[in-house]
């Protein structure tokens, strides 16, 4: 299994900035390992009607060894995985300009490192211009351009009319070079060269993984950015797009910057830290307790609606009827009352039954105060005031001195957060005394009960 | 310069000090912990909806707190709002610029959000007669990565600049600026009692805010690549990061450090967005590989694929009922899975 070190570094040392590096790294990786002359992919010169394909291996060939080699147990996750290293140029079908892996005996070949996708190779269209009118002096059948290559050409003899005599050279100076070379080499950087156009310019419909998140490009400041045309010297043409905005450099920190850094960790080494068992715990607890409640793991009652196409289970969770589940819940934690609507029906009125329900108003009165539009603030919180907290106050609530006097101050010049210190000390309480008594209450068992009383007359 | 290397020692000791001290509470692992509990089911999930109607990239979707609705943004520059059990499209907004890159919906369901390379969140009210621009906010110096609805008068932003801001809706104008963050921030997300919210970003790092003041309250390192996404656990004492390192952290907020991590060797994509079932126990992670892997969060195994897209998953939501799970891609599709 390939253990990749996950922190990259460039050939030059320099640590990789593209986000998609680690990605590379890790697929180059595995070609290494594929290219092993021991235990990778068996490569061979086959001999066809007239003449022999060099270099190559077949799409079974690759997908056998990445059963065996790589941690993959079946054909769909290797086509998977083969097709993704495809499609990113690592290896390609000789025959097709579409890139995928088939398990079957296709040949394919492997990629020249000089056109792997790290080098962040961002070729230019007057590049593609120069191969394309390279190819049609070639006159070979399987040469021949496609026609989105055809389209291709035709759109770009038009985008660079003027300077086609320029690119026109370029590609008659190409062809001169290649028609050199040995035959079976030829045939082999032929291949490599189209591959590299298939990854950088797709056949229309398949997909391009050249194309960067727009979040990613704009920022990319890789000082390994190839900005050098595929072929020969400067070709001056920048693309317009939002995409290729000048890259801020790194500065490193300022005295101020290592200043701040200091004091904010200075501050956060004291803090109180929990025991790792305690947290695990404390994760697995919560898992365990609503695993009843995730339709992922427990099938839901009613049925799930994506499931089933019967939207029973979500017009009972508008209706005003809890049912026996969602009673339960509610014993979880002040929260799950508060949370749910008909939950803070039944909590407040269990507490008016008791005469004791002005913490609870007051905790909902403040929650409401806080999404009104600003202009309304000021009133209503002169109206919280007045009905809970000013001396003699109808519904009085009992709030410490500090939290008072801060209030008090608050709402001489009213906002949202005026009763921020009140509402979280009668937070408190409620939590401890108003919860607590709600939920041992004959009210809150009978709703529990109640579902299970209604199944039981239905007998 | 002598000042800079006392100031540099002083930072890099502080920080193994407290490497240190995260070290000293680790007295087991979680995969100790969660030995003893059954493994969670295998999880085949169907496609149950494909939803048909955005003609570029899907960049970013948000479900509404009702369950059944959900916004979705698109490089084609519209954002269509879903009645997803249906499969109609309830609104469609065009926006002023194509290059979107995130989109939101209000807990109330009358207002979406919208931003991206304008560097500016729109915010559009869907419940007039016809959607109608309630605002722009335009302060931040970078792309707008993210954005979440406190309420119809507050919202989050994350932004490349690398701070995130809340903004009051009324006057358009920013309350607080989270300043801590060295690199773009790319997403952020809000606590189940809305009074703390963490923000991951390209400088590796997660940090847990306060709200109302502004603070950063914790920093969670570890990664080795951008955090491009970001979830609370749905107890709210941890969270979930996914990055371009190809691994996804759990950092528990109360022993301040990571406490378990999700890779797989074979694993050679970034992780683009990612969501919790209800109870916390599976991980949704979309990757660049067109899949989305569901992980057991306690015991780091991978429990199910969903594999249907045709290009990069860039974003994930579960509803709050947690009876679905709907994922968006680059192949311009939405697709929903239970």
């Amino acid at each position: 299994m390939a253990q990749t070190n996950s922190v990259g570094q460039g050939s030059n040392g320099v640590a990789d900035e593209s986000p998609n590096m680690i990605v590379y790294r890790k697929m180059e990786d595995v070609i290494a390992r594929m290219q092993d002359e021991k235990n990778g992919i068996p490569i061979r010169t086959v001999k066809s009607f007239l003449s022999k394909i060099p270099s190559v291996f077949s799409g079974s060939d690759i997908v056998q060894w990445m059963i065996k080699n790589l941690n993959i147990e079946d054909q769909v996750e290797a086509l998977h995985l083969g097709t993704l290293m495809a499609a990113h140029g690592y290896f390609f079908p000789i025959s097709d300009h579409v890139l995928t892996l088939k398990d079957d005996g296709t040949f394919y070949r492997f990629q020249t490192p000089y056109f792997w996708p790290s080098n962040c190779w961002e070729p230019e269209n007057t590049d593609y211009a120069v191969y394309l009118c390279k190819r049609t002096m070639q006159n070979k059948a399987r040469l021949e351009l496609a026609d989105y290559e055809a389209e291709s050409l035709a759109r770009l003899q038009r985008a660079f009319a003027r300077k086609w005599e320029f690119i026109f050279m370029q590609a008659e100076a190409q062809a001169k070079v290649d028609k050199k070379r040995d035959k079976i080499e030829r045939k082999i950087l032929d291949s490599q060269e189209r591959a590299f156009w298939d990854v950088h310019r797709p056949v229309p419909g398949c997909v391009n993984t050249t194309e960067v998140d727009i979040k990613k490009s704009s920022r990319m400041k890789n000082p390994q950015k190839t900005r050098k045309s595929v072929y020969g010297p400067q070709n001056d043409v920048r693309t317009h797009s939002p995409t290729h905005t000048p890259a801020q450099e790194a500065k490193p920190a300022t005295e101020e910057q290592l200043q701040d850094q200091i004091n904010y960790w200075g501050g956060q080494l004291d803090r109180h830290r929990l025991k790792m068992s305690k947290v695990a715990e404390s994760l697995l607890a919560y898992t365990e307790q609503y695993v009843e409640y995730d339709p992922f793991i427990t099938p839901t009652d009613p049925s799930n609606p994506w499931i089933s196409d019967d939207t029973a289970v979500w017009e009972l969770e508008a209706s005003k009827e809890p049912g026996q589940q969602r009673v339960k819940r509610w014993a979880f934690g002040i929260n799950e009352v508060l949370k749910d609507q008909v939950g803070r029906e039944q909590f407040l009125k269990f507490l008016e039954s008791e005469f004791s329900s002005e913490n609870l108003r007051f905790w909902l009165a403040v929650q409401e105060v806080k999404k009104r539009p600003i202009r309304e603030v000021p009133t209503r919180v002169q109206e919280i005031w007045q009905e809970f907290l000013a001396s003699g106050a109808p519904s009085a609530i009992n709030v410490d001195s500090k939290s008072y006097d801060k209030t008090t101050q608050n709402v001489k010049d009213p906002g949202r957060y005026a009763f921020e210190d009140a509402q979280d000390h009668i937070f408190k309480l409620m939590k401890s005394d108003s919860y607590s008594r709600f939920i041992r209450s004959s009210a809150y068992q009978e709703l529990l009960q109640a579902k299970k009383k209604k199944s039981k007359n239905l007998f | 310069m002598g000042e800079m290397d006392t100031l540099k020692k002083e930072a890099d000791g502080l920080k193994t000090q407290i490497e240190a001290a995260r070290k000293a509470v680790n007295d087991t692992t979680m995969a100790a912990v969660a030995s003893g509990v059954a493994a969670a089911p295998r999880v085949q999930l169907k496609n149950r909806k494909t939803l048909k109607g955005h003609l570029a990239k899907i960049y970013g979707l948000h479900w509404s707190a009702d369950n059944r609705h959900m916004v979705s943004a698109s490089q084609d520059g519209k954002l269509l709002i879903w009645d997803t059990y249906t499969g109609n499209k309830v609104y469609a907004v065009p926006l002023k610029s194509s290059w979107v890159m995130s989109c939101s919906m209000a807990p109330s369901g009358n207002l979406v959000a919208s931003g991206g390379l304008d560097n500016m969140c729109t915010i559009v009210n869907i419940k007039a007669a016809s959607p109608k621009t309630l605002r722009e906010l335009d302060a931040h110096e970078g792309y707008l990565s993210h954005s979440r609805f406190l309420s119809d008068t507050e919202i989050l932003t994350a932004s490349g600049d690398t701070t995130c801001c809340l903004w009051d809706l009324e006057t358009g104008k920013q309350k607080v600026i989270y300043k801590s963050h060295v690199g773009d921030c790319m997403c952020l997300a809000v606590s189940p009692d809305q009074n703390s919210f963490i923000s991951g970003a390209c400088d590796s790092s997660a940090k847990l805010w306060d709200v109302r003041d502004g603070g950063c309250k914790q920093t969670f390192i570890g990664h080795t690549s951008d955090i491009n996404a970001i979830a609370f656990f749905p107890s709210g004492t941890a969270v979930i990061t996914g990055s371009d390192d190809c691994t996804l952290k759990m950092y528990d907020l109360r022993a301040d450090q990571e406490v378990n991590g999700y890779q797989d060797a074979a694993l050679n994509a970034g992780v683009t967005s990612v969501s919790l079932s209800s109870s916390g126990r599976l991980i949704f992670a979309g990757y660049d590989n067109f899949n989305c892997n569901i992980w057991d969060s306690l015991k780091a195994e991978k429990v199910g694929v969903l594999s249907g897209h045709d290009n990069r998953v860039s974003c994930i939501g579960v509803p709050d009922d947690g009876l679905g799970i709907c994922t968006g891609s680059w192949d311009s599709f939405l697709k929903i899975w239970n």
